[in-house]
């Protein structure tokens, strides 16, 4: 059973006055334009209902105004919600006094935002302080952290000087640097990269699934970027109009959107750039097992009528492939043989369960034969055929009309 | 039939005057206590200047100008322009002039700044405030003189009250604008980071607004040193007084040195307090 860090049960938001005469049972099934012209308030979220686990990458996808950014502002409570329960740590922040929330977000949260949210009147190294200034650490107790996390995000050298002179990136490391300081349980991110050139996005992008892998921070990742969500995310939660549509990991997202608007949001996905090896893998015809023997292995060849196989040892690893002529030479030099010796086992290539498709291409280009897929203990799971892989690289908006 | 019946007629003048005489009564002590402390300040600004001999005030006012405004050539016209107004004997003039003027800046700050902050913080405070505002900014100046005469008589303390009344709505506009504008989002960092709306306040808020107040401070400075002038009317000496006197007198070259001598600290007032509003 996975920890939960953030459990949300029946959240709503609603931004206008008085907003919670608006939730009245015969209002909760309208939509957001007739709620709007009923009630003349705004709906920012409509029951809500997400668990997060720790230390799990989750991501926040919809167009602009679907609300993601206040389901994110409600998590840390920037923003208050009219009704609903949000429990982190296991204790509900929806009860919290404000003094208590306070206290809470300077322990639990580090946020980063679109637009960096940087004090231009203060250096690099005040700027990633801030929190520990707010918390009431000592300035040398800051400024030892804030060198450590400057480091982490490669920003060292550039200390003492003012966010205005940096680049866009560097300001985002910045951003990131200052969330990092508090050494947080969570990190919530709000389009922290949609302000970036691609190049710079990439590269941030790469950086922050290092840190990840690294810190394994619970993230909260804001964006309207579907690449850069099946790129990040661990799991995917999709909103339109304050509602939750689907809930996934990227491969169902993409593979089996739930409505309209979400195949609408994937349509142009390029599945290379999301499905795996262990997504699109088949199960061969044959599978040969060396302790079976030359014999063995040459009447199962022949009884599926083919001429070569993958190969794997009692432990199922694979170690490559043999052929009909291989088998029929040994079976002639060495009748006896009761495993298939080594030397006839040629080498093949071999991919992991979670290789993209993309990753493919340059094996499948050099050597257009099937391929193997094994898992994290080398054991076999399946192979990937030229044909397998072209199948699975249309565009998914495709076959769908 | 042209003329308006005698019979209808609204006395708000003896209505006012009633409110102010109540006032005067009730509230005499009052009056004389912030009387007296504008007094004491104005004498201890007075004295400061006119014990500072002018051999030092004028490098004094140079080096400002140098570090402030950042130029040699303007420390220099500085100082020649200052040197200009000892030669025509009003050196004293001008430092009393000098002194009305940062007592009724130091008054208008002390209140108008934190005025501005509450404005900044209530958007119903800041819909009552603006018509107030414009309304005080729209009023003739030498308005303000009849009820500080009412209140304090003849001298400096009356026009010191109706100074700081007049120039106080810049500095007041401008920090709540400064305020209001700062940016949202750095604001959400900060509260994102458990800071409390006190040090949200003094660590963002007003830090981030310190050029548009530092703008409101330039302009409260430029009205008080106008209306100290005004001032004189009702007994403040200084500058504006040589001028009312030249004008009495139809002494059009005396009222002329006093007038440059005006324009002179207005410039450079001007000039140095708006350099604050583009410092970092
Ligand atoms: N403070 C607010 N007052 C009124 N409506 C708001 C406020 N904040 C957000 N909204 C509304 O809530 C909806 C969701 O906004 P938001 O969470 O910012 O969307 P997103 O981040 O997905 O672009 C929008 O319709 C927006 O207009
Ligand atoms: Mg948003």
């Amino acid at each position: 059973m996975e920890e939960k860090q953030i459990v949300i049960k029946e959240l709503w938001k609603i931004f206008g006055k008085d907003p919670k005469r608006v939730l009245k049972n015969d209002n909760l099934g309208l939509t957001k334009t007739e709620l709007k012209e009923k009630t003349g308030c705004v709906v920012g979220l409509k029951n809500i209902n997400l668990e997060i686990n720790k230390g799990e990458f989750y991501i926040l996808m919809g167009l602009s105004g679907s609300g993601k950014s206040t389901l994110l502002r409600n998590i840390i409570r920037l923003v208050k919600p009219t009704s609903g329960d949000i429990v982190i740590n296991n204790k509900n922040i929806t009860k919290m006094t404000n003094d208590e929330i306070l206290e809470f977000r300077k322990d639990t949260f580090g946020m980063v935002f679109q637009h960096y949210g940087l004090l231009p009147h203060l250096t690099v190294i005040d700027n990633v302080a801030f929190g520990l200034k707010i918390k009431g650490l000592s300035k040398e107790e800051r400024y030892s952290k804030a060198l450590e996390v400057i480091k982490t995000v490669g920003l060292s050298g550039w200390e003492y000087n003012y966010p205005g002179n940096l680049s866009g990136g560097m300001q985002q490391r910045v951003g990131i640097a200052r969330a990092l300081a508090n050494d947080p349980d969570i990190l919530l991110m709000d389009e922290p990269f949609s302000g970036l050139d691609p190049l710079i996005k990439r590269e941030m992008q790469d950086e922050l699934v290092e840190l990840q892998d690294r810190l394994k921070k619970t993230i909260i990742f804001v964006t309207h970027d579907l690449h850069e969500a099946l790129k990040l995310g661990d799991r995917i939660a999709i909103l339109k109009d304050g509602e939750i549509v689907q809930i996934g990991k990227p491969e169902e997202i993409v593979t089996n959107p739930e409505d309209s608007y979400v195949k609408e949001f994937v349509k142009d996905a390029s599945p290379a750039k999301v499905l795996t090896a262990g997504c699109v893998m088949e199960q061969p015809d044959v599978l040969i097992y060396s302790w079976e023997g030359p014999r063995t292995a040459l009447t199962m060849l022949r009884s599926s009528n083919r001429k070569i196989a993958f190969v794997v040892n009692k432990h199922k690893e694979f170690l490559g492939v043999v052929n009909e002529s291989a088998l029929l030479k040994i079976i002639d030099n060495e009748p006896s043989a009761t495993n298939i010796p080594k030397e006839i086992i040629k080498p093949r290539a071999f991919v992991h369960l979670d290789t993209l498709l993309e990753d493919m291409f340059h094996i499948m280009a050099k050597e257009p034969l099937p391929i193997a897929v094994i898992d994290e203990n080398n054991k076999f799971k399946g192979k990937i055929t030229t044909d397998i892989l072209f199948e699975n690289i249309i565009p998914l908006g495709g076959h769908n009309e | 039939m042209s003329n308006f019946p005698n019979s209808f007629s609204i006395p708000l003048d003896k209505w006012i005057d009633g409110i102010m005489e109540w006032l005067l009564i009730n509230l005499e002590v009052f009056f004389d206590f912030i009387g007296f402390v504008i007094l004491n300040v104005i004498v201890t600004f007075e004295n400061l200047f006119l014990f500072i001999p002018w051999f030092i005030f004028i490098p004094l006012v140079g080096f400002l100008g140098w570090k402030f405004v950042g130029k040699k050539s303007i420390a220099i016209t500085f100082m020649l322009m200052l040197l200009l107004i000892g030669s025509f004997g009003y050196w004293e003039l001008s430092m009393k002039t000098l002194s009305l003027v940062i007592t009724s800046v130091f008054f208008s700050l002390l209140i108008g700044i934190p005025h501005g902050v509450l404005m900044a913080r209530s958007d119903k405070l800041e819909s009552i405030m603006k018509p107030i505002l414009d309304g005080m900014q729209t009023m003739p100046s030498f308005v303000y003189l009849i009820p500080a005469l009412m209140f304090f008589g003849m001298g400096k303390v009356p026009a010191m009250f109706a100074t700081i009344i007049y120039a106080i709505p810049p500095v007041i506009r401008l920090t709540n604008i400064g305020i209001r504008t700062v940016d949202k989002e750095v604001i959400e960092a900060a509260l994102a980071y458990g800071a409390s709306s006190k040090q949200v306040l003094f660590d963002v808020q007003i830090p981030l607004a310190k050029p548009s107040i530092m703008v409101g401070i330039n302009q409260t400075t430029m009205m008080a040193l106008s209306m100290v002038v005004i001032g004189s009317m009702i007994g403040a000496k200084g500058l504006g007084m040589e001028v009312l006197l030249a004008i009495n007198r139809i002494e059009v070259g005396k009222g002329f040195e006093a007038g440059i001598s005006i324009v002179i600290l207005a410039i450079i007032i001007d000039r140095i307090t708006f350099s604050f509003s583009k410092k970092r």
